[in-house]
């Protein structure tokens, strides 16, 4: 009898004790907001473009966090709906997009000739690319332009295109090798038959 | 002897150098075109100075350094610019880059150019500008600016410099050839890089392949002041790797992501040390560089020394190529170089060996099979990565895994591709992998930039935001106050001003609540003789300093406030402190009594009190007194109308004192003294008020051309005063019936009293004397108020008298005295009507006597006959049912029965003064006449509907037709008076006829 009276006692003690434990570290080391929007922000273009249908990365970051579908960023391209995938967990779907490959990335050009000033594509700017004044020619400072395009439709005299970026000499980068073993062609359709079971799968 | 240390791995390919080391090094043909990249190395591009057409001059500078790691570009020979734009350059990517391309003249004019006499008097940093300004960058192979390299020992402490003089890679051989015939240069070059690091040892590191090179390096160093040694190391494909070097000549490997100053270590090349020293002591820039020309596609080969910018093209024809055979160009080693796809490609500063191969020596490379997983990679890398793995990383995208097996440290030496048995391209596996990698981060940064910036426009677009929203209320507000003042200025700020007065007011009936409670405290603990009095008094008068103090910030408020009509208010207020204070006086005044009698201790500081409240009341009623008589001519009326309350009010509080005295006199109770004297105060007030509103009457009536004085009030007060006479009379004959010892004093009183009212009778005199000689155009007396004054009068007789009869019926004791009450109000009433008549009187006597309202007299006198009649109805019922009133209503009638009779006579008075008085006017006629027809159709209707209720048998019927013969009589009336007033009536006989129906 004495010996469960101490049992219980002792149990009683080290779950009040555990408890108190608990109760500080949850306080003392508590996470201010919720660390997975950071993260998903990370893996985000921040072209800040609102094709995904919120104004802005974070605002889709915390949606994605809150159970919205990570397949809505076109800037992103298929690498970032994959890496959404990987940090969350889940089976990575396909781009939601019209023309669904990697996204060529480009900058906003204004043909400074037929600018006539109107400063619409400067309020459009989500991070202020776009340099001039009412009644100035507008021009874009391609440094800091992320290729949005939301300036574009703005424009009245249509002034702006959507340039690719090209590759120079500092952004050049090495191709992947092409596979050295070139199927024989009745491996060929085999193996892109097996290919597509497997996506299938 | 240095001890010998190895690295990890390393291969033996076929060494390929004796091909190109048989020749001594020789000029190369100045080209017709120089194209001189402006990136010819790590870092920055230089910024062009010339311009398209400039000649320059051999050693000129042409473009200068950008940034921190950037040299200046020389022009190798005189000529001129023809160019400045893209042009190819040696990159992996066969893409263009900008490039200066000059036409030269042939004549290979030299700058003026001199070295440093004394290159040890330079300071460390000019001379390190120096090399820079020479565009000396590294001829190894990555072209590191060696300004910068020479810079670290500024912030890293350098034990060990090392030269690098290994030259591992197959086919090339262009240091061999430099060390063998400029030996003694290379250490005057190594000798001005130790005067900058000052190492404390210097490693010559030369691979056992180059015998002779050894030699002239053992030759140049001997006898030298300098720590140098020249180790010689086995050869062993790639021991000329920076880091390998390390390795194994002084066995510190350099940490990862680490440069080798980090462990004390500076490693140079030979070419670069023999272009330091062509710097420093002769001046010449780094204009030319010695290039190993090479492969099995030319003729000769051999070593050169060439421009730079020289096209490959003229350095292959200067060798003798047989482009039939040419199958691969490449610039760089077999190992690390690439194969470049065009021969106008120039050399560069990094450019050290061109390898026109033909096919059998440089196959394409055989399809890569799967990797069969043999290890044999990693056996051989130098860096000792995991090349398999890494392979894997690379193929599958996972670049994360990639970077955490140190897929960065890779050197690319191609060790691991030359061994693998499947033929894999693992390097450009590894080179793609990077570059992602490298493209991954950039893009990262690019976005946490973009991020930046979105949320700097942001917080922006918020801020503005804000700053609109406050501006827009602050002109809102700005609005709201101009308005407000607009308001002000138009409305002298009453609103405020009021607001103001009337929270002072509250303020003051809050502290006048919290004071009435302090002293009720106060005296309760008086009586009950509680021993905290001292205490509560305190308090007490704490509290009273409160009320007075609020009551004086509202007087003051008032008086600021409404300066327009400071008067009203102020008086009422300075009425209310002046009552509050005797109120206090008087209070206090009880308690030292009750405090006397009981002969309490405190009765000394109670008297102190009622002394100091006496002269607060004083102060307060002066205070009121002096407002009263200096009241603001405009708000003079309202005054008056408040005076008249005031003295009315007085005199109320006078009866009610004199009714107590009379009841403790007949009581014979209570402190009869204390009464009176509270009976006189009130006459004082009575007085002072009446005198007050007479005054302010006076002074309001000073401005319209009417001074007369109103009699009613000194009648009032003459009457008044009478009457207390008549009391105190009757008190002291009570007082002397009863032998009471106050008798005497009481008859005092009533002589005083009967001053008094000889007074006011003088005064009612006066004043009526003066209203009667004052103004000719004195306007008539209105006769109505007077008449009511009379018939109030009468009916106050008729009450009393029914109330004298009634006691007296009862035996009651009082009745006495009401038979005296009766007779006063008779009094008055005789007054009264007299008062009424000589008011007639007057109006009739003065001058245009103005038609006395027919229309008004005869309606009261048929109001009155209406009651008389509805009274007599009532009483005839009453007396049938036997009831006990019936009497009284008999009474009554006959009251209201007098009172038609007087409303008549004043109507036939009125009516003949009319008629007396003025033509009586025409148009009356028709009044008269509308009169008398509606009279008539009244009566035709009562007529018809008496006949109705007759032949129904109603029970109404009598009394319809009492009313039509009442109806009758008023046509008559109205007959008689058209045909008074001259008009004739014409069918009389037709209403004749009706009537006697």
């Amino acid at each position: 009898m004495n010996a469960v009276i101490i049992a219980i006692l002792v149990l009683a003690v080290l779950a009040l004790l555990f408890g108190l434990l608990l109760g500080y570290a949850s306080v003392r080391f508590r996470v201010e907001g919720n660390p997975i929007v950071d993260q998903i922000d990370e893996l985000l273009p921040q072209t800040q473009c609102g094709q995904c249908g919120h104004p802005g990365c974070r605002p889709y970051a915390e949606a994605i966090a809150n159970g919205e579908a990570i397949n809505k960023c076109p800037p992103g391209g298929q690498s970032t709906v994959d890496a959404l995938a990987d940090l969350l967990d889940v089976e990575a779907p396909t781009l939601d997009a019209e023309d669904a490959g990697e996204p060529v990335k480009s900058v906003a050009y204004i043909r400074e000739d037929e600018c006539i000033g109107c400063t619409k594509c400067i309020q459009a700017c989500p991070v202020d690319a776009i340099l001039g004044a009412a009644k100035q020619m507008h021009t874009v400072i391609t440094s800091e332009c992320t290729g949005c395009d939301l300036c574009v439709e703005p424009c009245p005299v249509d002034c702006i295109d959507m340039v690719p970026i090209e590759t120079t000499l500092g952004t050049w980068k090495w191709d992947m090798p092409k596979p050295g073993v070139e199927l024989i062609a009745t491996d060929r359709g085999r193996g892109e038959a097996f290919a597509d079971q497997g996506e299938a799968a | 002897m240095t001890r010998l240390h190895s690295f990890h791995g390393g291969i033996h390919p076929p060494e390929n150098k004796r091909q190109s080391n048989g020749a001594p090094i020789a000029p190369a043909p100045i080209p017709a075109q120089l194209v001189l990249p402006l990136s010819q190395h790590i870092g920055a591009p230089a910024e062009p100075l010339v311009k398209v057409g400039d000649r320059v001059l051999k050693g000129q500078v042409i473009a200068e350094p950008i940034g921190r790691i950037s040299v200046s570009l020389h022009a190798p020979t005189s000529g001129t610019i023809v160019e400045i734009g893209p042009r190819r350059v040696p990159h992996a990517s066969g893409m263009e880059g900008p490039c200066i391309v000059i036409d030269t003249d042939g004549q290979d004019e030299w700058i003026e150019h001199a070295g440093l006499e004394d290159y040890t008097q330079y300071s460390k940093s000019e001379l390190i500008n120096y090399i820079r300004n020479s565009g000396i960058a590294g001829m190894g192979g990555a072209g590191f600016p060696t300004d910068v390299k020479l810079h670290l020992g500024d912030d890293h402490i350098v034990n060990t410099l090392i030269i690098n003089a290994a030259e591992c890679e197959p086919y090339i051989t262009a240091d061999d050839m430099l060390i063998r015939e400029r030996a003694a240069q290379i250490l005057g070059g190594i000798e001005v890089i130790a005067h900058l690091l000052q190492p404390s040892h210097i490693l010559i590191g030369i691979e056992d392949n180059k015998p002779q090179a050894i030699r002239a390096l053992e030759d140049a160093v001997r006898g030298n002041r300098l720590n140098i040694d020249v180790v010689v190391v086995p050869t062993k494909y790639p021991s000329g790797g920076e880091k390998q070097l390390i390795k194994l000549l002084t066995g510190v490997e350099v940490p990862s992501g680490k440069i080798p100053a980090d462990v004390g270590i500076v490693c140079q090349n030979v070419g670069t040390a023999n272009a330091i020293y062509r710097a420093v002591h002769h001046g010449e820039p780094l204009i030319s560089r010695v290039v190993t020309i090479t492969g099995d596609a030319v003729n000769q080969r051999h070593n050169l020394d060439v421009l730079i910018g020289t096209p490959y093209k003229d350095l292959l024809n200067a060798s003798d190529v047989r482009r039939d055979e040419l199958y691969r160009l490449v610039m760089g080693g077999p190992m690390m170089g690439f194969t470049m796809n065009s021969e106008e490609i120039p050399v560069v500063k990094t450019t050290n060996c061109i390898i026109a191969a033909t096919e059998e020596e440089m196959p394409p490379a055989p399809p890569a099979l799967s990797c069969i997983r043999c290890g044999m990679c990693e056996q051989v890398c130098p860096a000792e990565l995991l090349p398999q793995q890494l392979h894997w990383f690379a193929k599958g995208k996972e670049y994360e895994k990639a970077k955490h097996h140190n897929l960065f440290d890779c050197i690319e030496c191609g060790a691991c591709s030359f061994v693998c048995p499947s033929n894999i391209p693992l390097v450009q596996y590894y080179r793609n992998a990077k570059a992602e990698i490298r493209q991954e981060e950039a893009e990262k940064q690019k976005a946490e930039y973009a991020r930046m910036r979105f949320e700097a426009r942001q917080a922006r677009l918020e801020q503005e935001k804000i700053e609109k929203e406050l501006r827009r209320k602050a002109r809102a507000e700005e609005a709201a106050k101009a308005q407000a003042s607009k308001k002000d200025s138009a409305a002298a700020k009453p609103a405020a001003a009021q607001d103001n007065v009337k929270a002072l007011k509250t303020a003051a009936a809050v502290a006048r609540t919290k004071l009435k409670k302090a002293e009720k405290a106060f005296l309760a603990a008086q009586e009950s003789g509680a021993d905290n009095l001292a205490e509560l008094e305190a308090a007490f008068k704490v509290a009273e300093q409160k009320a007075q103090d609020a009551q004086t910030k509202l007087e003051q408020a008032e008086k600021g406030g409404a300066p327009a009509a400071a008067g009203a208010p102020d008086i009422k207020a300075l009425k209310t402190a002046a009552a509050v204070a005797r109120t206090k006086l008087k209070k206090a005044q009880t308690a030292l009594k009750a405090a006397e009698e009981k002969g309490q201790d405190g009765v000394e500081q109670l008297r102190d009190t009622v002394t100091e409240l006496e002269a607060k009341s004083e102060a307060a009623q002066k205070a009121y007194d002096d407002a009263q008589a200096a009241p603001a001519p405009v708000a003079a009326p309202v005054d008056i109308k408040q005076l008249k309350t005031a003295a009315a009010v007085a005199r109320t509080k006078l009866k009610q004192a004199e009714k107590a005295l009379a009841n403790a006199q007949d009581s014979g109770e209570g402190d009869i003294a204390a009464l009176e004297a509270k009976v006189k105060e009130q006459q004082a007030k009575v007085e002072s008020t009446q005198k007050a509103f007479e005054d302010a009457e006076q002074g309001g009536g000073a401005a319209p051309a009417t001074p007369a004085i109103d009699l009613a009030p000194l009648k009032e007060d003459m009457e008044k005063a009478l009457a207390k006479v008549e009391k105190a009379e009757v008190a002291a004959k009570n007082a002397e019936e009863k032998g009471l010892p106050t008798a005497e004093k009481m008859r005092a009183g009533v002589d005083k009293l009967r001053g008094k009212y000889e007074e006011a009778k003088k005064a009612f005199e006066d004043a009526q004397a003066q209203n009667a000689s004052a103004a000719p155009a004195k306007p008539a007396i209105d006769l109505a108020p007077l008449k009511e004054d009379m018939e109030k009068a009468l009916a106050k007789v008729k009450k009393a008298d029914a109330a004298a009869k009634n006691a007296e019926e009862k035996g009651l004791p009082t009745a006495e005295k009401m038979r005296a009450g009766v007779e006063k109000l008779q009094g008055k009433y005789e007054e009264a009507k007299k008062a009424f008549e000589d008011a007639q009187a007057q109006n009739a006597a003065s001058a245009p006597a103005p038609t006395v309202n027919l229309d008004e007299l005869k309606a009261d006198m048929e109001a009155a006959r209406g009651k008389v009649e509805k009274a007599e109805a009532a009483a005839k019922n009453a007396e049938e049912k036997g009831l006990p009133t019936a009497e009284k209503m008999r009474a009554g009638v006959a009251k209201l029965q007098g009172k038609y009779e007087e409303a008549k006579k004043a109507f036939e008075d009125a009516q003949q003064q009319n008629a007396a008085s003025a033509p009586a006017p025409a148009a009356n006629l028709a009044e008269l006449k509308a009169d008398m027809d509606a009279a008539r159709g009244k009566v035709e209707k009562a007529d018809a509907a008496a006949k109705n209720a007759e032949a129904k048998g109603l029970p109404t019927a009598e009394k319809m037709r009492a009313g039509v013969e009442k109806l009758r009589g008023k046509y008559e009336e109205a007959r008689s008076a058209y045909e008074a007033a001259g008009g004739v009536v014409e069918n009389n006989t037709e209403a004749d006829t009706v009537t006697l129906d």
